[in-house]
């Protein structure tokens, strides 16, 4: 008897309408060299199926930049039972792993399974059966891609998160900024605010429910907390002056937020259960760009209290403050590792500013993008992949480097300019 | 070297009709990044000269006619090239939010016009050029309004005549990567409610 385990995909999302069309495509710029061979055969699915499973499977593990999944027509063979499967095949057309599996409606539901072999020795790896509507298939889809990366690469996946990120259409008068959230391979765009005046700054609640952003609607700054499930939102911040770079303390009950309604730009945290307002910092300079560490103790923050914008760490209940970065006349909004032991920024020197990675530890900086014009890292949940965009004129992509700055990805959407992707927790 | 930013300023509008299509964008693009290694201040020289160049051109056919007077529904001395009430936007150095001299006599002009119309309200929207971290470009371009109303209140502007608002990089006046879009985007617009 195979091992089979059994997990259930809740629909979080059902009040969003899919939207089966990607805003964006993943093109692999620089990937890992030993990539992995690996076979995921169209899964057996009665009548018509809204989504192919093993379709996007197969791109998520090969836009990963880990995985180099076999095309669908030099299959050998479309098995999807294991007592199908002719290993000796797979091996003799360079496979190491196969995928198969099965989506059978029952009543509203599906049944889905699939199990992961490997070709060497036929033995399997992984085996699990789920259940799903129709409307969550693709989101199944990318639960079945994590669980085979982590099984096979041994860090967790990403596939199944969802990235928010600001698009700009027009200009002048008639510019359009959109603050959007779709899943991680692009698909199912929703916009969650629309405005002729600029947006910034989307920061995710740490349960991903909520978004704290900043918009000028009303021709000035304010700072806004929006469910996205109801697009209820409430204004938290309309200051005098700057409101701006909202950032949620891991426990969800704050946020971290620039304000310079006393004079120059302080970093306050405001609480969200009593309203309460605290100033952490106390400077003449430029203070601005707060980021909690994933322990909730301290922020960090960017400063030019020296001249030059810095990161500064300070305690989330206000203190003395330590510079923390020293090499590069620039570093600068902050976005730490899920673990805490890495800070992403920007890093510039002169004209030429590239995302690196502090090593909290040590004080080491390693940069891992080639620049000129990148910005706004924001690290993904397993810690091993720092999203960021790269702006050009009116233009921007999104791109992806992971930790190691061997893989890298740009994501190519549709709309020309698109910025300050944040990763859901 | 004294750079003559009173003609770039009227040059602006001209510009912008001229800097806008996407292929002049990416052409731009290519440009800056070819321009970077040579420094800042050799593509800042270069950019102001052909402003001063396109202004001086333009000038006498009337370089208004483009649009560039955004508060010209206040009276014909917002639309008059003669008169420094004309120019509607105050524009920076590098990394800088220290008024330059050639910018003095135009807020000196909108202090005295607020001064004397105290029911009037200024917006000064302040700006920063594309380079680095957005939020902190909120905070340069506060800098720069508020060095603008620091000038305008030392010459009987009242508090309550100012709005203050930083758009930092997130509203370029002028799109590409180079030098000559970077110093049109370091600015302090003054719109007149």
């Amino acid at each position: 008897m195979k091992r089979i385990k059994k997990i259930v995909i809740i629909g979080l999302l059902g009040l969003f309408a899919p939207l089966l069309r990607a805003e964006m495509d993943i093109e692999i710029t620089e990937g890992i060299e030993s990539a992995l061979p690996i076979a995921v055969v169209p899964f057996a699915q009665q009548g018509p199926a809204p989504v192919s499973i093993s379709s996007v499977v197969s791109n998520d593990l090969g836009h990963s930049g880990y995985f180099k999944p076999m095309s669908e027509q030099y299959m050998p063979g479309r098995p999807t039972t294991p007592e199908a499967i002719q290993f000796e095949q797979w091996k003799s057309v360079g496979q190491n792993y196969i995928v198969i599996g099965q989506a059978i409606p029952a009543g509203n539901q599906y049944n889905v399974q699939f199990q992961l072999f490997d070709v060497n020795n036929g033995s399997q790896l992984l085996g699990y059966r789920m259940t799903s509507s129709a409307q969550d298939l693709r989101r199944t889809a990318h639960h079945i891609s994590d669980l085979i990366f982590e099984k096979l690469i041994g860090k967790k996946g990403v596939f199944s998160g969802r990235i928010a990120y600001i698009t700009s259409s027009g200009q002048g008068a008639s510019a359009t900024h959109r603050l959007q959230v779709a899943d991680a391979d692009g698909f199912n765009p929703q916009t969650i605010a629309t405005s002729s005046e600029p947006l910034m700054s989307p920061s995710w609640s740490p349960d991903g429910r909520k978004m704290a952003y900043v918009s000028f609607e009303r021709k000035t700054a304010a700072i806004y907390v929006q469910t996205l499930a109801t697009g209820q939102r409430v204004k938290v911040a309309e200051f005098p002056g700057i409101n701006g770079a909202p950032s949620w303390s891991p426990d969800g009950s704050k946020l971290a937020l620039t304000l310079s309604k006393d004079g120059s730009p302080d970093i306050y945290v405001l609480n969200l259960i009593n309203n309460s307002l605290t100033k952490i910092t106390n400077s003449t300079a430029i203070d601005t760009e707060p980021t909690w560490s994933p322990d909730g103790s301290t922020i960090v923050f960017t400063s030019d209290r020296g001249g030059k914008p810095q990161l500064y760490r300070v305690s989330s209940q206000g203190g003395s403050e330590k510079r923390i970065t020293f090499s590069g006349s620039y570093n600068a909004r902050a976005s730490f590792s899920p673990d805490g032991k890495n800070i992403a920024m920007v890093h510039g020197n002169g004209n030429d500013y590239r995302i690196a990675v502090l090593d909290v530890a040590s004080g080491t900086i390693n940069v891992l993008t080639s620049g000129p014009t990148d910005e706004s890292p924001s690290f993904a949940p397993n810690g091993d992949l720092i999203l960021y965009a790269s702006q050009r004129g009116s233009g921007g992509y999104l791109a992806a480097v992971s930790l190691d700055g061997k893989m890298q990805q740009k994501l190519v959407f549709d709309s020309n300019a698109v910025r300050e992707p944040a990763w859901s927790p | 070297m004294k750079l003559n930013k009173t003609l770039l300023a009227l040059a602006i509008s001209v510009l912008f009709l001229t800097a806008c299509s996407d292929d002049e964008a990416d052409q731009a693009l290519t440009d800056g990044s070819q321009m970077g290694a040579s420094g800042i201040n050799d593509a800042s020289t270069g950019g102001l000269n052909n402003g001063a160049g396109l202004g001086g051109s333009q000038f006498g056919s009337g370089a208004g006619g483009a649009g560039g007077y955004g508060n010209s529904r206040l009276g014909p001395e917002f639309s008059d090239p003669n008169n420094p009430l004309s120019k509607s936007t105050i524009y920076f150095m590098l990394d800088s939010s220290q008024i330059q001299p050639d910018f003095e006599p135009v807020i000196a002009a909108h202090a005295r016009y607020l001064a004397n119309h105290p029911n009037q309200r200024l917006a000064l929207e302040g700006h920063a050029d594309e380079r680095g971290s957005r939020e902190y470009n909120i905070a340069l371009g506060e800098n720069r309004s508020k060095s603008v109303a620091n000038l305008m209140r030392a010459q009987g502007v009242s508090d309550g005549q100012l709005d203050l608002v930083s758009y930092g990089e997130e509203k370029p006046a002028a799109f590409g990567s180079d030098e000559s879009a970077w110093e049109l985007n370091r600015r302090v617009e003054l719109v007149y409610k």
